[in-house]
């Protein structure tokens, strides 16, 4: 059988060796726990605790009355210190609850005491919501509402996207490799959701102790399969690796479900099966520490609220004075300005690049060589696409299809003249929904 | 914490850049100008030699005369440079090329917006120029081995090929053989065809290039050419004199495939190639000219914002569902 993989994508090199091969460190909490109200995408929170409360470790601190969102818990016990606006990595302050830590980890109740075979579907996601889940992989959407699609569309597909397409990053991967059993017990639960008798594990196969030690575990688990897929970025996109397990597209403008598949990310499953199994809420997750700056790069377990100076210390600290620092990965990832900052529950890493690394070459003009064109895995013309975009040419905008663009970064990647194409189609996007919500203005 | 560096994703960018690119068309342009060189004498250097300079001097004033960000560096000018000396035949005077080059990167590149911007090839079209310009110079075939640095006055001047056939004089035709190693009269760059094919395959493995114009196009003339063959040759024989003659690989491995003014997306690369194949044959067959890579590149040039604007990828996302397309 050929690996599976999607149309069009590019081959940067991984620069996984870095950490690939370290055992997933714990880190100890810090002394002050920083916790940003908008942790994920969709409606934001409001906070359930006031300065001088003390708190348990799992308790609740935050949440929202809206469908769209998910509860906010806090990682160690102690007492409320500060609620005021912070710093967040994305370079802005945002409202945040500070904690400070006591150093005993009281735990709060635990928010599932039943075992798998005990819960009802509706359990299960009412389990999902309670834990806070949300997708781990950056974009931050809340899981239960992955989980509740509307009853007319029939889930067929759960997919867990161990791609981990992104250079440097490792942290999906070590987690595959370090418990196997919690990725294929979360894979479970979810099907147990949908009444399914198959789930798949999608592993990239750049992989292959993961891939290995995933299915010699899944024959403890029924109907768990585990997938070998194409090293190729962007192979982890939702749409490309549904593409790559269904042969089937996601339609414009619409959502996996809407063609029956869920597919979730590693870090996230894994959440889920704490939940289920421990009765604990989403307040740990995996962190890549990595890139050329960085004196010892390595893979840790961390509580969330931890500020990622403390990650950085514990990896040894700087070579050199970092020229940029990216939250995420490279491909996709956000610069920051400070590294005082959280980690929220969407960072899957932190790299800091050298000054050769972050070299930033000047933007020359557009030779219409189509690279961008060969690469896009949306089939779109990013060169066309980006011009029209910064010039605000409305009709080609959407003729051009900006709203398609998973923003995944090859184009700009393959550009021998160095264009920021995506930036400019985002712009282009912008301006697009910008139309759109016009449009529906002027209709009602 | 000092200063970082904030920028839009993706952070990491691949090592390919324009200046690369262009360093090596030049360098897949050397056997060609090695066989230039040993065919035709050290005249055909010397001519490249003012061309490529006069190139880049036109580039370089024409930025710093509009206050332009200078990017003669970026190679663009160079190539262009090489590829006009190539396309001229070698008893051309020096000055012919001035005026070449001033026509490629001022007249087609430069009032047009400069590199990426132009409509149509600047070498082919600079050429276009002079062989209206200056038919008889630009005609002017000397045998292989007859010019060494300068041109005589009593060269041995010698039609092309395609010219013979096209007269009709199959008989005085060279061997297969000569007009594959390029011993013939014709452009300094077109006759030796190994040492385009050479610059093929490097522009290739160094993924410069898709094979896709190419290959359309060559195709296309071979087909043609099989198909309604001159009279008095069998159909294989006038397929291959035709694509190892008349400048028809220079032009399909160097000119059609330059980037700007072809089509970016690879379906509108393939009628790029067939539209090149079957203008060049119909010139070649029912124009008044033995020769039609030139013209049929131009025509084909003009017609690539059309071609860019009909025919692109299949978008992702957008099977047999027509709602999807609204975004909702």
């Amino acid at each position: 059988m050929g690996l599976l993989t999607f149309k069009r994508g590019i081959h940067p090199d991984d620069c996984k060796k870095l950490t690939a091969e370290l055992p997933i460190k714990e880190l100890k909490p810090g002394k002050t726990m920083c916790y940003p109200l908008n942790q994920h995408l969709g409606a934001p929170l409001s906070s359930l605790v006031s300065v001088g409360d003390e708190v348990l470790m799992g308790q609740k601190i935050a949440d929202s009355e809206g469908f769209l969102t998910a509860p906010l818990h806090s990682s160690v016990s102690g007492k409320v210190v500060e609620i005021g606006m912070r710093m967040h990595h994305s370079g802005v302050k945002v409202p945040t609850i500070v904690i400070e830590n006591d150093g005993l980890d009281t735990p709060a109740e635990k928010i599932n005491t039943k075992s798998l075979d005990e819960l009802s579907p509706k359990e299960i996601v009412q389990i999902v919501h309670d834990a806070g889940i949300v997708g781990m992989g950056g974009a931050g959407f809340p899981t239960h509402v992955k989980l509740s699609p509307p009853a007319d569309k029939e889930i067929k597909y759960v997919i867990v996207n161990g791609a981990e397409c992104e250079p440097y990053l490792t942290s999906d991967h070590r987690v595959m490799l370090e418990e196997p059993d919690d990725v294929l017990f979360g894979l479970t639960a979810v099907m147990k959701i949908f009444s399914l008798k198959e789930g798949f594990v999608a592993v990239e196969e750049n992989k292959p102790d993961a891939i290995s030690a995933l299915e010699e575990k899944a024959k403890n688990y029924d109907g768990c399969k585990v997938l070998t897929l194409k090293k190729k970025y962007p192979q982890g996109a939702e749409k490309q690796l549904i593409y790559a397990v269904t042969k089937k597209e996601v339609p414009s403008g619409k959502l996996p479900a809407d063609i029956g598949c869920i597919v979730l990310n590693i870090d996230t499953i894994t959440a889920i099966a704490r939940a289920i199994k421990e009765g604990t809420p989403l307040y740990r997750r995996i962190v890549t520490v990595s890139g050329g700056a960085v004196n010892n790069p390595q893979n840790f377990k961390v509580r969330i609220g931890m500020c990622f100076d403390d990650l950085i210390e514990e990896a040894g600290g700087f070579k050199e004075e970092p020229a940029k620092i990216i939250y995420g990965g490279p491909m996709m990832g956000i610069s920051g300005i400070s590294t005082s900052v959280p980690v929220v529950k969407g960072t899957s890493a932190f790299l800091a690049f050298t000054k050769k690394e972050a070299k930033k070459e000047a933007e020359s003009a557009c030779l219409r060589c189509g690279r961008c064109v060969s690469v896009c895995p949306m089939g779109l013309m990013p060169a066309e696409l980006s011009v029209m975009s910064l010039k605000g040419e409305i009709e080609s905008v959407i003729r051009y299809n900006a709203l398609d663009c998973i923003e995944c970064g090859s184009c700009s990647f393959v550009c021998p003249a160095k264009r920021y194409l995506v930036q400019a189609i985002r712009v282009g996007k912008d301006r697009q929904r910008a139309h759109l919500a016009e449009m529906r203005a002027k209709k009602q | 914490m000092s200063e970082k560096i904030v920028s839009s994703s993706p952070h990491i960018r691949s090592n390919v850049t324009t200046a690369k690119i262009m360093t090596d068309v030049v360098l897949a342009l050397i056997p060609a100008l090695i066989a230039a060189t040993f065919y035709f004498g050290f005249r055909a250097l010397y001519l490249t030699v003012i061309s490529v300079a006069f190139c880049v001097l036109f580039e370089y004033l024409w930025q710093k005369a509009l206050k332009k960000p200078l990017n003669v560096g970026d190679g663009t000018a160079v190539v262009t440079g090489v590829l006009l000396a190539l396309n001229v035949p070698v008893t051309a005077p020096w000055w012919m090329l001035a005026v070449g080059a001033l026509v490629a990167i001022i007249i087609i590149k430069q009032f047009f917006g400069g590199t990426g911007n132009n409509f149509m090839n600047p070498a082919m079209g600079a050429r276009a120029f002079l062989l209206a310009s200056w038919p008889v110079q630009m005609t002017l075939w000397s045998k292989p081995f007859t010019t060494g640095f300068t041109v005589d006055a009593d060269i041995v001047s010698s039609a092309t090929p395609l010219a013979l056939m096209k007269t009709g004089e199959i008989a005085s035709l060279p061997a297969l053989s000569d007009v594959f190693w390029g011993n013939i009269a014709g452009c300094m760059g077109e006759v030796c065809v190994p040492a385009l094919l050479i610059g093929f395959i490097y522009l290739l493995i160094k993924k410069v290039i898709t094979p896709t114009i190419p290959l359309f196009y060559v195709g296309t003339v071979a087909v043609l050419s099989f198909i309604f063959k001159v009279d008095g040759m069998t159909g294989i024989d006038c397929a291959l004199y035709s694509i190892c003659s008349g400048g028809l690989l220079l032009g399909a491995i160097f000119m059609a495939t330059d980037y700007t003014t072809s089509p970016i997306y690879f379906k509108g690369q393939i009628i790029m190639g067939i539209g090149c194949g079957a203008i060049t044959f119909l010139i070649r067959r029912l124009g008044g000219y033995p020769e039609g890579v030139t013209y049929a590149i131009l025509l084909m040039n003009i017609a690539t914002p059309l071609i860019d604007k009909y025919v692109r990828p299949k978008k992702f996302g957008y099977v047999a569902q027509k709602g999807g397309a609204k975004n909702a």
